[in-house]
C-alpha cells in the first residue's frame, strides 16, 4: 500500500519535474527546421500541447498507466520499445556484478570482521575505502586503457565482435570476453558495500553473550563463526542484496558508456546528449520504479527472516 | 600554543573546540587527511595565479604554439590534450571546481536537511509526520537517475550543478538530523529551558543545535565526499559547465576524445587520481570527527 503511494508520487513528480523550466517540446523535437506555423499548429494540437497543464495531466497519467510512455525526440519511436530493447542487456551486466560483488565482498568483510584489526582486516579495510573513492566510470577507463588497449587481452567495447561470423560456443566465449571488463569494474565498484555491511554486523554479533556461551562449551573457532555467529550476522547483508537489486536497471549509467554496452545506462547517456525528454523521462520511471519494488521485497525478506521485525 | 590560550579565554563554546582540537590531534587518519586537504585548498585558492582560463580556448592553446597529444615528457608537467591545452593547467583549475562544487552542494544539503530535521523533530506531531512522509517519499527516489533528470531540464551551469545536487540529496541529511533532535530534545536541560518561559527559537538556537553541531559537522564532512563523486559523475555524463572545467568535465572531454585508445595516459589520470586523493582525505577527516562526536563508534571500530 505504502509502496503504491511512493509509485504514484514519482508518476506526479516526474510529469511536474520536467515542466519547471517552460520550454517548447515541438522546438526540441524539431531542431530549428523550417516548418510552416499551420504544420507546427497541427502538431501542437496532435500532442495536445495547446491544451491546458491540467488536461495535459490527465492524459499524461491516463497514458502512463497504460503503457504508453511518448514518443522518442531522437529515434521517433515509442519510449516503451526503445526502454524494453535494452532491458536484456543491462540486466545481464548488472546481474553478473551483482552476484560477485555481494558474494566476494559479503567473503571479504567475514574475514575482516572475524579477525578484526589485523594485518588482514588493514588491508581489506583501506582497499575497501580506496574503491569506495573512485569514481566507477573512471576505474573502468583505466581497466579499459590497461587491458584492452596496451595489452590487447579484451575487446575495446561492445557486447561481440562486429564483421566477424561466429556460432555456438565461440560466440558465447567472444560475448564472455566483452562481458568482462565492464563486470569486473561494477563487481569492484559495489563490493565495498557488502564488505562494510557484513564486517560491522559481525562486529556486532561477536560481543553478544550467546557466542560467549558457544566458546565456552568448547566448539571450535570455524563452527562457531559458520553456525552460531553468521546466521545473524547476515541477516543485514541479504537485505542490502535484496535492496540493491532495485539498482539493477540504473546502476550501471556511466560506466555502460564507457564500455559501449548496448543497455539502457547508454541510453541514458544518449538521451542527456541530445536531449531526448520523453527517453529520460520514461527512464527515470522505469529506475524510480524498480528501486521502489525491491524496497519492499526487501522489507518483506527481512520481515520473513528476522521474527524480531514486526509488520510496522 | 593556541589551544591553550583558547582554553584559558574561559568562553564554555571555545574550550569546547579546544578539547575537538586536542582529540582530533591525536588521530593519525585525521592529521593525514586534513594535510591533503590542506594542500588542495591551497592550490584550488591559488589557481588563478597559476593559470589563466582563457588557455582553455582552443583559439589561445593554437596561438601559444602548444603541440597537440604531448606526453609528459615534451610538454612538462602533464602534457597536453586533443586541444593543445595543457593537461596540468586543467588538473590545477578544475581543483577549484571539484572542491568548490563539492562543498557549495554540501551546504545546501546541509541547510535544507538541517531546517527539515530540526523543524520535523522540535515540532513533532502533525508536521513531523507530514514532513517525514515527504522526506521517505524522496529517499526512494534514486539519487543518480533524479539527478540526472532535474539537470538536464535546469541546463549545464556549475551553479545548477551545485543546487541539482543539494535538492537531492538533503533527505538523507534531514532524517539523521530528526532523530538527533529527538535524543537532545529528551535531556532536562530543554525541558528547564521550556519551564523557565524560552521561546521555541531561542531553545534550538542555544539548546538544540549547539549539541547536534559535532554530528553535522561529521557528516557535513562525509558528505563532500559524495557530492564530489556525484559532480564527476554528472559533468562525466556531459551535464557539467564547459567553460568551467572541473575533473569530472576533464575526464568527459578525455573520454569523448579518444584518449584512451590514443593511450594517452596523462589527461585522464591525474584527474581521477586528484578525486581519489581528495574524497579519501575528506573520509579520513569526517571519520574522525565521527568518532570524537560519537565516542561509541571509535570502541566498535
Amino acid at each position: 500500500m505504502g509502496s503504491a503511494l511512493t509509485l504514484l508520487f514519482v508518476v506526479c513528480f516526474n510529469f511536474f519535474l520536467f515542466r519547471i523550466v517552460p520550454s517548447d517540446p515541438l522546438a526540441h523535437m524539431l531542431r530549428g527546421r523550417n516548418i510552416s506555423r499551420e504544420v507546427q499548429d497541427n502538431l501542437r494540437a496532435a500532442f495536445g500541447l495547446d491544451q491546458p497543464i491540467t488536461t495535459q495531466f490527465v492524459y499524461y497519467l491516463r497514458e502512463t498507466f497504460r503503457g504508453n510512455l511518448g514518443i522518442s525526440f531522437h529515434s521517433r519511436q515509442p519510449v516503451w520499445d526503445e526502454i524494453v530493447e535494452r532491458i536484456p542487456a543491462t540486466v545481464e551486466l548488472l546481474g553478473v556484478s551483482w552476484l560477485f560483488a555481494a558474494v566476494i565482498g559479503t567473503a571479504g568483510g567475514v574475514i575482516a570482521g572475524w579477525r578484526r584489526n589485523t594485518w588482514k582486516d588493514r588491508l581489506i579495510t583501506s582497499s575497501t575505502m580506496t574503491l569506495y573513492s573512485v569514481p566507477d566510470f573512471w576505474l573502468g577507463i583505466i581497466l579499459l586503457t590497461v587491458f584492452s588497449v596496451v595489452l590487447g587481452w579484451f575487446p575495446i567495447g561492445g557486447m561481440q565482435s562486429v564483421g566477424v561470423r561466429l556460432q555456438g560456443f565461440e560466440a558465447f566465449l567472444d560475448h564472455l570476453r566483452h562481458l568482462f571488463l565492464p563486470a569486473l569494474t561494477l563487481s569492484l565498484a559495489y563490493m565495498g558495500e557488502y564488505t562494510m555491511v557484513t564486517r560491522s554486523s559481525l562486529v556486532e554479533v561477536m560481543s553478544e553473550d550467546y557466542l560467549t556461551v558457544a566458546r565456552a562449551k568448547g566448539l571450535r573457532d570455524k563452527v562457531v563463526r559458520n553456525h552460531h555467529a553468521l546466521p545473524n550476522a547476515l541477516l543485514p547483508v541479504v537485505t542490502l542484496a535484496a535492496l540493491n537489486l532495485g539498482f539493477i536497471l540504473s546502476g550501471a549509467i556511466a560506466v555502460e558508456s564507457v564500455f559501449s554496452w548496448p543497455g539502457l545506462g547508454q541510453a541514458t547517456a544518449e538521451a542527456i546528449r541530445g536531449p531526448d525528454y520523453p527517453m529520460l523521462q520514461g527512464l527515470f520511471l522505469l529506475f524510480s520504479a524498480s528501486v521502489i519494488l525491491f524496497n519492499l521485497i526487501a522489507d518483506l525478506l527481512y520481515m520473513y527472516l528476522d521474527p524480531r521485525v514486526e509488520a510496522s | 600554543m593556541t589551544v591553550r590560550s583558547m582554553t584559558r579565554s574561559g568562553a564554555p563554546g571555545v574550550s569546547a573546540a579546544g578539547s575537538f582540537w586536542r582529540q582530533f590531534r591525536r588521530s593519525r587518519q585525521g592529521m593525514i587527511g586534513l594535510a591533503i586537504l590542506v594542500a588542495f585548498g591551497i592550490l584550488a585558492l591559488v589557481a588563478p595565479l597559476i593559470v589563466d582560463p582563457a588557455q582553455f580556448s582552443p583559439v589561445v592553446a593554437r596561438t601559444l604554439g602548444n603541440p597537440q597529444w604531448a606526453p609528459p615528457s615534451e610538454f612538462p608537467p602533464l602534457g597536453t590534450d586533443h586541444l593543445r591545452r595543457s593537461v596540468w593547467a586543467q588538473f590545477v583549475w578544475g581543483s577549484r571546481v571539484s572542491l568548490t562544487v563539492g562543498l557549495a552542494a554540501t551546504a545546501v544539503t546541509m541547510v535544507i536537511g538541517t531546517a527539515v530535521g530540526v523543524i520535523a523533530g522540535y515540532r513533532g506531531g502533525r508536521l513531523d509526520s507530514f514532513l517525514m512522509r515527504i522526506t521517505e517519499w524522496f529517499l526512494v527516489i534514486p539519487f543518480l537517475p533524479l539527478a540526472i533528470a532535474l539537470a538536464s531540464v535546469l541546463g549545464r551551469s556549475t551553479r545548477n550543478i551545485i543546487l541539482v545536487i543539494g535538492l537531492t540529496s538533503w533527505p538523507w541529511m534531514a532524517r539523521l538530523i530528526r532523530s538527533q533532535v529527538l535524543t537532545v530534545k529528551q535531556r532536562l536541560f530543554v525541558d528547564r529551558a521550556r519551564s523557565l518561559g524560552a521561546k521555541s527559537g531561542h531553545i534550538i538556537r542555544n539548546h538544540i543545535l549547539p549539541n547536534v553541531s559535532g554530528l553535522i559537522l561529521a557528516n557535513a564532512t562525509l558528505w563532500v565526499p559524495i557530492s564530489i563523486l556525484s559532480e564527476t559523475t554528472l559533468s562525466f555524463l556531459g551535464l557539467g559547465n564547459p567553460g568551467n572545467p572541473s575533473w569530472g568535465k576533464t575526464l568527459e572531454e578525455a573520454f569523448a576524445n579518444g584518449a584512451m585508445t590514443r593511450n594517452a595516459w596523462w589527461y585522464f589520470v591525474p584527474a581521477g587520481l586528484g578525486i581519489l586523493t581528495v574524497v579519501l582525505a575528506f573520509t579520513m577527516v569526517g571519520r574522525t570527527l565521527e568518532e570524537i562526536a560519537d565516542p561509541k563508534l571509535g570502541k566498535e571500530r
